[in-house]
């Protein structure tokens, strides 16, 4: 098991809601995203599978390369691809943003 | 030809065993009654669990909502089966026990609350083991004391199915709903087979698992009350009538003589097949009444 963190200073725009969504299933993950405490965005990530910080990275580059939301993003892991993860964090910004 | 005549009604009904644990818990209650006890946000996390090197889930996989369900006072604790096979840990029991102790508290003060039981587990997790031991027997002793009060409904709706320590707490509650697709044993069939032998049960049998463990079975034999199709809005008027009907005269697990002498009056001497068991045991003197 692995714990990643990430900051994003630059995602400065201020939310109120929360979201929950997914499940720490095999091949899936939850996130709560919620508004964040302090001065931008930061990443909180607990994966069962090690080793694949750069790919975790990668995802979260491109996910605030669009959103930019002063959030904190908690996610427990359980080996979900890149793909379902950008989903997963999309799933969870259209909550916060219906 | 209208278009409902078309459409066959498992096209157009909503299913329950496709939403999440917490998506059932939620579909149960009155519109606008219910919030959610103990909820993600709050962070209530297996500590074990990481020791060992697995992720942990913020609800410990454990989905506690209180609301009114027919305008009855209710908590619904439901498992997410996706999440470590919905078994039961140290978090997710105390989250279990403490909700029916509160029920029964609410009760005993004059406001009865029945608890709706959604069960899709396979029992203690066994990452930990003891914890999870203590909270079944925990669990057992609280449903017992609530059960006198209000009535403690399961849905085992699938496609888990209930196994081991909470087949037992499907066991002593009030009443049962099952669907087709869900199973009920306490010992599961992998179990069976790891302990006993491939000759005893054969695991990848689904025919012979759904022909013993299967709720039409189940409901056959009188293990279970009601056999609902996967239809929220059918298992959601189940739970209604049986939290109308309240606490049942006898509970299924006070009926120690009437299963005794069942068992006893069976022939070992050869295989017993489900259908003849269904025929021996499916009369109305069984089941909670």
């Amino acid at each position: 098991m692995e714990r990643i963190e990430f900051d994003y200073p630059e995602a400065k725009r201020r939310v109120t809601r929360k979201a929950h969504v997914g499940v720490v299933g095999s091949g899936d993950m939850e996130v709560l995203l919620e508004p964040s405490l302090g001065e931008g965005a930061h990443v909180f990530i607990t994966t069962s599978v090690d080793g694949f910080r750069d790919a975790w990275k990668a995802v979260f580059d491109r996910f605030f390369s669009k959103f930019d939301g002063a959030v904190r993003i908690d996610i427990n892991d359980a080996g979900a691809t890149p793909g379902s993860v950008l989903l997963r964090l999309e799933q969870a910004v259209e909550v916060i943003e219906q | 030809m209208s278009q409902t005549n078309i459409i066959p009604d498992f096209v157009m009904r909503r299913s329950f065993i496709e939403l999440n644990g917490r998506a059932r818990a939620q579909s149960l209650f009155d519109e606008g009654t219910w919030k959610e006890l103990v909820g993600p946000f709050d962070r209530i996390e297996s500590p074990w669990l990481p020791m060992q090197g697995i992720a942990p889930q913020s609800d410990d996989g454990c989905i506690v909502i209180k609301g009114k369900i027919g305008g009855s006072a209710a908590v619904a604790i439901a498992f997410e089966g996706a999440f470590q096979g919905g078994s039961v840990g140290e978090v997710s029991g105390a989250k279990m026990t403490a909700a029916l102790d509160l029920a029964t508290k609410d009760s005993e003060s004059g406001r009865p609350t029945a608890a709706v039981l959604l069960l899709e587990t396979g029992g203690v997790r066994l990452q930990e083991a003891n914890l999870g031991l203590a909270a079944v027997a925990e669990v057992i002793s609280s449903i017992l004391a609530l059960r006198q009060h209000a009535p403690v409904i399961t849905i085992i709706a699938g496609t888990v199915g209930c196994f081991g320590g909470m087949s037992l707490a499907a066991g002593v509650s009030s009443y049962t709903i099952m669907t087709r697709e869900a199973r009920l044993g306490l010992n599961g069939p992998e179990v069976i087979e790891q302990e006993s032998g491939i000759d005893e049960f054969d695991a990848s049998d689904r025919a012979l698992i759904w022909a013993i463990h299967g709720g039409e079975q189940r409901v056959g034999m009188g293990l279970a009350d009601t056999l609902v199709e996967d239809d929220s809005e059918k298992i959601a008027a189940a739970v209604r009538s049986y939290i109308r009907a309240g606490v049942p005269i006898e509970h299924r697990s006070r009926q120690v003589k009437l299963y005794r002498d069942r068992i006893a009056a069976l022939d070992t001497s050869q295989q017993i097949d489900p259908a003849t068991l269904r025929h021996q045991w499916g009369n109305s003197t069984g089941g909670a009444r």
